[in-house]
């Protein structure tokens, strides 16, 4: 056998090793999970991985379990991840509100599967699109990526670190049973090169800051320097509980300001857009794949039409959102439930045709479905 | 040469009055804390209290140490995380009866563990904060504002539940214990987890709906079952401390990053072929579709595949669809096949979707069992008795995958047969392999 030295160069890889990969690149130290279909091979293999580079992987007696896991392990010092699918996050759901409330950096990963309830294990859907955005009482807003391939797979979940160490907030990593468990080949040099995250810290001072609004307060971590405090509760900048309605209204304010002031850092699509087009396809996740191809062969038949896949699901990359619709009239939208995320592009782009193209059924759109919205 | 003066600090409290009830045995309980602190003459910036919720979630900001304050019944959690991460820590867990119950999974999960805690329970026999409603510990008759009647539930024997799963450590007292500050001393310095049940009393609720003092105290904790004292004592392997034990062979060895496969055939196809392998879970069918696409990168081709199977092990269908393409391609379902294999009648159960897609330039490779398909493609039988050796269950799948790479030769034999030796179970493979093609032969 003889290899060529411009041979393509390809792994054969499923999008679970390529988050695990991700996660340890970016300086994952902790993580724990409950095992669920199908987000257990991210838990097995953090199990493996992690005591690789000193760290430590808990399989908690539960979900609620493994969050509290790693949220104190979060304010030890440690860059924490944990793993699950939806009926997962529904156990998260109040954790989430206690690492938004205090500024916790945590990568949650939603391997999605068809809800509701238990509903299909080993079954694709996208169905937990508004659920993570909405996933805790508050209504305070939350970071998520969506890739929709393995290297992005790799370099969002490095990038939910960078965010979440940059925000002091959870971010979630959404992506689905096909995204996750499908064995794909891969150009290995699609890889990005991805940093190790460094926290931003400080040991002696006060744990918060909200002057102005949008500040982010270094992180301290329990057993350097000054003692310091830490609460779920509302609280004033040395997390000392607080019912001052003054107070309580800028750590309230600081919660939204410190994300939604800054959109720009986190707003991410991939654009394929043509200037003749009047006709758009927005997707994201395991759809883009198909939507990228729809797009690609309807341009070799001579149909003029854009594609946006969406990186960043929340916030709504609306800036970047409103460029892709200039000369738009017609937004097709595939998404494996039904609707979910048409509904917040049909409020930006209300003067546009908006069109879906959705299936629940546990089977994936394909190419001729879109092919066939767009025209 | 200087003489340093360490002088032990005198209090870990801060200046804050506590807000407890008049009477209220929280004030007391934590004082003895402060006590037990101060003969620990413990850094106070390496301690951290974790609080729960209730009255017992007050008490975090009455002293100088650092502290976590989150959510009903998780302390525990919150507590094993900041001590995983860091061991070096003293972690204090203050929680109520009503943590104990709400948080009753992680008590025992971190028992079980013997995960290097403190939880101290403040147990005043009810939900003090929300208006004295009954808790898990409330005595079997407690009147309290949800059981106007008395309680007809039995206690939760705190110390018990931990002692039994394997705690180190598990001390049931009183507010009103003169040694009180000894056994947080005692517990503090045991290794691996540790609990103390502290029956206080709620002034502003139990004690007023029932005959419960102090001078009762210990009297009705034997007529219930609950003997005071000193309940284990046992030596253990803290679990921070064990887990970096058992996982220090790991350490420095990297994960395995991307390795490129390596290419030296070339393949044949010029538009992307999808392969459907119906079996049965447990015939690795996965396994064989896997080799089967290593082969196609081996050749330079794009190459996907999709599982389908129950979530139980080795019972039911198993479906794998397997694309080949010369250039990258999304993820797509198949919808007709260009090759399908039935390899068992589960697979076959699952088969009727694809086969009526399936137009005459197709192949269906089966089973003797399913000759009869109705299908439009072309049908080859593969007979697995024509074989020299029983073929054993776990091979068919690859058998009919390498007849199939036979026939179509969608690219060269000998890039499976390296894709294959390059694997594990590589004898059972390629014996495998070779048998697919023999058969292709003959069939």
């Amino acid at each position: 056998m003889t290899t060529s030295t411009n041979a393509p160069r390809r792994e054969y890889v499923d999008g679970t090793t390529a988050i695990v990969r991700g996660a340890i690149d970016a300086g994952c130290t902790f993580f724990a999970g409950y095992p669920i279909t199908p987000a257990s091979g991210i838990l097995m293999a953090m199990m493996r991985e992690l005591p690789k580079v000193g760290g430590v992987a808990m399989q908690g007696e539960d979900e609620i379990a493994s969050m509290g896991m790693c949220l104190g392990a979060a304010m030890s010092g440690a860059v924490a991840m944990t793993a699950t699918s939806g009926p997962g996050i529904s156990l998260y759901s109040e954790s989430i509100g206690l690492a938004i409330m205090g500024e916790v950096p945590l990568v949650i990963v939603d391997v999605q599967r068809l809800g509701p309830s238990t509903g299909g294990a080993t079954t694709v859907a996208q169905g937990d699109v508004q659920f993570l955005r909405w996933g805790t009482a508050g209504g305070y807003p939350v970071i998520v990526l969506a890739p929709s391939s393995v290297p992005e797979s790799y370099s969002l979940t490095a990038k939910a670190f960078e965010l979440a160490e940059r925000f002091r907030c959870p971010v979630f990593l959404l992506t689905d049973k096909e995204l996750a468990m499908t064995l794909s080949a891969v150009d290995v040099d699609e890889y990005p090169d991805v940093r190790s995250v460094e926290r931003a810290e400080k040991h002696a001072g006060l744990p918060y800051s909200w002057e102005p609004r949008d500040t982010v307060e270094p992180m301290r971590r329990y057993g350097e320097g000054d003692p310091f405090r830490f609460t779920g509760s509302t609280h004033d900048e040395g997390a000392y509980i607080t019912k001052n309605p003054e107070n309580v209204g800028a750590l309230n304010e600081h919660l939204i300001a410190k994300i939604e002031d800054h959109r720009d850092e986190i707003e991410m699509v991939d654009s394929d857009l043509d200037s003749d087009a009047r006709t758009i396809v927005l997707s994201y996740g395991v759809t883009a794949g198909a939507a990228r191809e729809a797009a690609a062969r309807l341009r070799a038949e001579g149909v003029a039409v854009s594609s946006v896949v969406v990186q960043s699901l929340w916030p709504i990359p609306e800036t970047v959102l409103a460029a892709a619709f200039d000369g738009i009239e017609r937004i097709v939208i595939p998404e494996l439930n039904m609707g979910l995320y048409r509904r917040e592009i049909e409020r930006l782009a209300s003067d546009r045709e908006i069109v879906g193209v959705n299936r629940i059924d546990g089977g994936l759109i394909t190419v001729d479905e879109i092919m066939e919205a767009v025209r | 040469m200087s003489i340093v003066t360490i002088t032990p600090i005198s209090t870990y409290r801060s200046d804050d009055p506590y807000p407890f009830c008049p009477g209220c045995g929280h004030g007391p309980i934590l004082d003895r804390l402060n006590e037990a602190f101060i003969k620990l003459d413990l850094d106070p910036a390496k301690v951290v209290i974790v609080s729960d919720i209730g009255c017992s979630g007050l008490s975090d900001q009455y002293f100088v140490t650092s502290a976590f304050h989150g959510l009903h019944g998780r302390s525990i959690t919150y507590a094993s995380g900041i001590k995983l991460a860091n061991p070096e820590l003293e972690v204090v867990v203050i929680m109520g009866d009503g943590g104990t119950g709400i948080g009753g999974a992680h008590l025992i999960s971190a028992a079980r563990r013997n995960i290097g805690i403190t939880v101290i329970v403040m147990n005043n026999l009810n939900f003090g904060m929300t208006g004295g409603q009954h808790s898990t510990t409330t005595p079997e008759g407690g009147v309290t504002a949800t059981t106007p009647l008395g309680n007809l539930e039995s206690p939760l024997d705190i110390c018990s539940t931990v002692g039994v799963n394997g705690a180190a450590y598990a001390y049931r007292g009183s507010s009103f214990d003169v040694d009180l500050a000894d056994r947080f001393v005692a517990a503090i310095r045991k290794p691996g987890f540790s609990l103390l049940d502290v029956w206080d009393l709620c002034t502003a609720y139990y004690v007023r709906s029932n005959k419960f003092t102090r001078a009762g105290m210990e009297e009705s904790m034997r007529s219930w079952g609950l003997e005071p004292g000193l309940r284990y004592d046992r030596d253990v392997t803290e679990y921070a401390v064990g887990y970096r034990e058992a996982h220090a062979g790991l350490a420095g060895h990297p994960t395995p990053g991307p390795r490129p496969v390596p290419v030296g055939f070339a393949h044949g196809l010029d538009r992307p072929m999808s392969f459907v392998v119906a079996g049965s879970a447990g015939g690795k069918v996965r396994s064989a579709a896997r080799l089967v696409a290593l082969g196609g990168i081996r050749s330079g081709l794009w190459a996907a595949q999709r599982d389908d199977y129950p979530v139980t092990v080795k019972s039911g269908h198993s479906v794998t669809e397997l694309w080949l393409a010369p250039e990258e391609m999304p993820l797509t379902k198949v919808m007709s096949p260009d090759v399908l294999g039935i390899i068992s009648s589960d697979g076959y159960g699952k088969a009727g979707p694809y086969l009526a897609a399936m137009t005459p330039s197709d192949l269906v490779l089966t089973i003797p069992e399913h000759a009869d398909v109705a299908t439009d493609a072309r049908v080859v039988v593969i007979d697995p008795k024509a074989a020299e050796k029983r073929i054993p269950k776990t091979s068919m799948g690859l058998v009919f995958l390498a007849a199939a790479l036979r026939i179509i030769e969608p690219y060269p034999l000998d890039a499976l047969r390296e894709a294959t030796a390059a694997g594990s179970f590589a004898d059972v493979n390629l014996e495998a392999v070779e048998t697919g093609i023999t058969l292709s032969l003959l069939a």
